[in-house]
């Protein structure tokens, strides 16, 4: 039959619909085989390289298996540790919080008494020019955190400077860096109640 | 369709911006910087050779009744694999890019390129024609964000070298140094501004150029 009287039939459209849709998927399923290895591999590289910066110093172990998985505010958290000889020496985990415009999330190290080694802000939405100096692209204001704890500064002055705390705000931007030291504080907190199991548990076999 | 008048049409008298006013979406989240104009371009002028090379191919076996299913599914494969491949074998350009790739689904361009030029003219001059509007569309958006670049940060084709590799760092302009940076340009308002301008700026040429061309004054239509 010839193809200009097929065309016009009715299940000329469904077969031509679902033909199209099989085709595609294939398409698709073939080259998210061929790729996906190598998108996992760079992945865990991002994640390697978003951790080493929080954490200064060499440690033994593979950071990206010892993982420890803890309930935390929001769900739960994962937690990477960093070990010399086997024991613990600091601790790795992301931090949320939440900014003039969505979720600011934070990578932040912690070393085993409970003293910042680094943060870093992996994803956020803020305003450029004005909250994005968060960023240590644009301002080094995100290192300010390091050797920071919990007792110094003291909890209430653990804030920015317009909350009555020791960390600088932005001209015309208080909301992001508030949100940013919250989150850091609640990090700290965090790792006060877990520190036992952070310190002392084995880690899930990935 | 003679080659010569696919490539004039596309770079400049049905181009996708300044003519057809079609991707204004993606175009205004993009345009922050020139780098960015120039990725978005490229990514979404692969995807219209592609979809206009595959839907042209196909064009007699594809109904009028179902085409446009056809061609989303085929526009969205298309630009799901250029995702994929992307992330995974240049991953520091997806860092850069991912977000605005799939906005390349949404961009009417490529399925009104489809529906208006693949489905009626052979392979060989549908893939030009999707090459012709692709650079058009990457000429407009470079252009808007450079413009916008250079009034809100002083720099142009700053991070270059994340696109196209360390040996086009050479690119990297700062042409104002010491800038404390306009934000407002940065910011979508900026986007609409300069596309506006840069539109009225087109309509005023192509009326000099159509007064040249009959030189009793009569102005002709465009």
């Amino acid at each position: 039959m010839n193809l200009d009287a097929l065309r016009d039939k009715l299940g000329y459209q469904g077969a031509l619909l679902g033909i199209a849709a099989l085709l595609t998927s294939t398409a698709l399923a073939l080259a998210s085989k061929a790729t996906g290895p190598d998108i996992a591999a760079a992945e865990a590289r991002d994640l390697q390289q978003s951790l080493t910066q929080v954490l200064p110093g060499r440690y033994d172990n593979d950071l990206l298996k010892d993982r420890l998985v803890l309930p935390g505010p929001e769900g739960e958290v994962t937690a990477y540790r960093a070990r010399r000889a086997g024991q613990v020496e600091a601790v790795v985990f992301q931090v949320v919080g939440y900014g003039y415009a969505g979720r600011i999330v934070c990578m932040m190290g912690v070393d085993k008494g409970g003293r910042i080694l680094g943060v870093r802000v992996i994803k956020h939405a803020e305003t450029p020019g004005l909250g994005d100096k968060i960023d240590p692209a644009k301002a080094d204001w995100i290192h300010r955190f390091e050797g920071k704890s919990l007792g110094d500064p003291a909890p209430d002055k653990f804030a920015v400077k317009k909350d009555g705390g020791v960390f600088d705000q932005f001209a015309g931007a208080t909301i992001t860096p508030r949100a940013v030291v919250k989150a850091v504080k609640g990090g700290l907190e965090w790792f006060g109640r877990e520190k036992t199991r952070l310190l002392d548990q084995p880690g899930v076999k990935p | 369709m003679n080659y010569s008048r696919i490539a004039r049409d596309g770079l400049w008298d049905n181009n996708v911006v300044f003519a057809q006013m079609l991707a204004l979406c993606p175009l205004l989240a993009v345009t922050s910087s020139a780098t960015n104009g120039l990725g978005m371009g490229l990514a979404t002028t692969a995807v219209l050779i592609g979809s206009n090379t595959l839907i042209s191919a196909l064009r007699r076996f594809i109904s009028a009744e179902v085409r446009i299913p056809v061609y989303i599914v085929f526009i969205a494969t298309l630009v799901t694999l250029v995702d994929m491949s992307l992330n995974a074998w240049a991953h520091d350009l997806y860092k850069v890019l991912g977000l605005f790739i799939a906005l390349i689904v949404v961009n009417c361009a490529i399925l009104g390129r489809a529906e208006s030029f693949a489905a009626k003219n052979p392979v060989a001059s549908s893939a030009f024609d999707g090459l012709m509007m692709g650079l058009g569309f990457t000429l407009a958006l470079v252009l808007i964000g450079g413009v916008r670049e250079v009034l809100g940060s002083g720099t142009l084709f700053a991070q270059a070298h994340l696109l196209l590799g360390q040996s086009f760092a050479f690119l990297e302009m700062t042409l104002i140094p010491e800038y404390k940076g306009f934000l407002l340009m940065i910011l979508p308002p900026g986007g609409f501004l300069v596309v506006g301008c840069l539109l009225a700026g087109k309509r005023v040429l192509d009326k000099r150029l159509a007064e040249k061309s009959q030189p009793d004054g009569v102005p002709q239509n465009a």
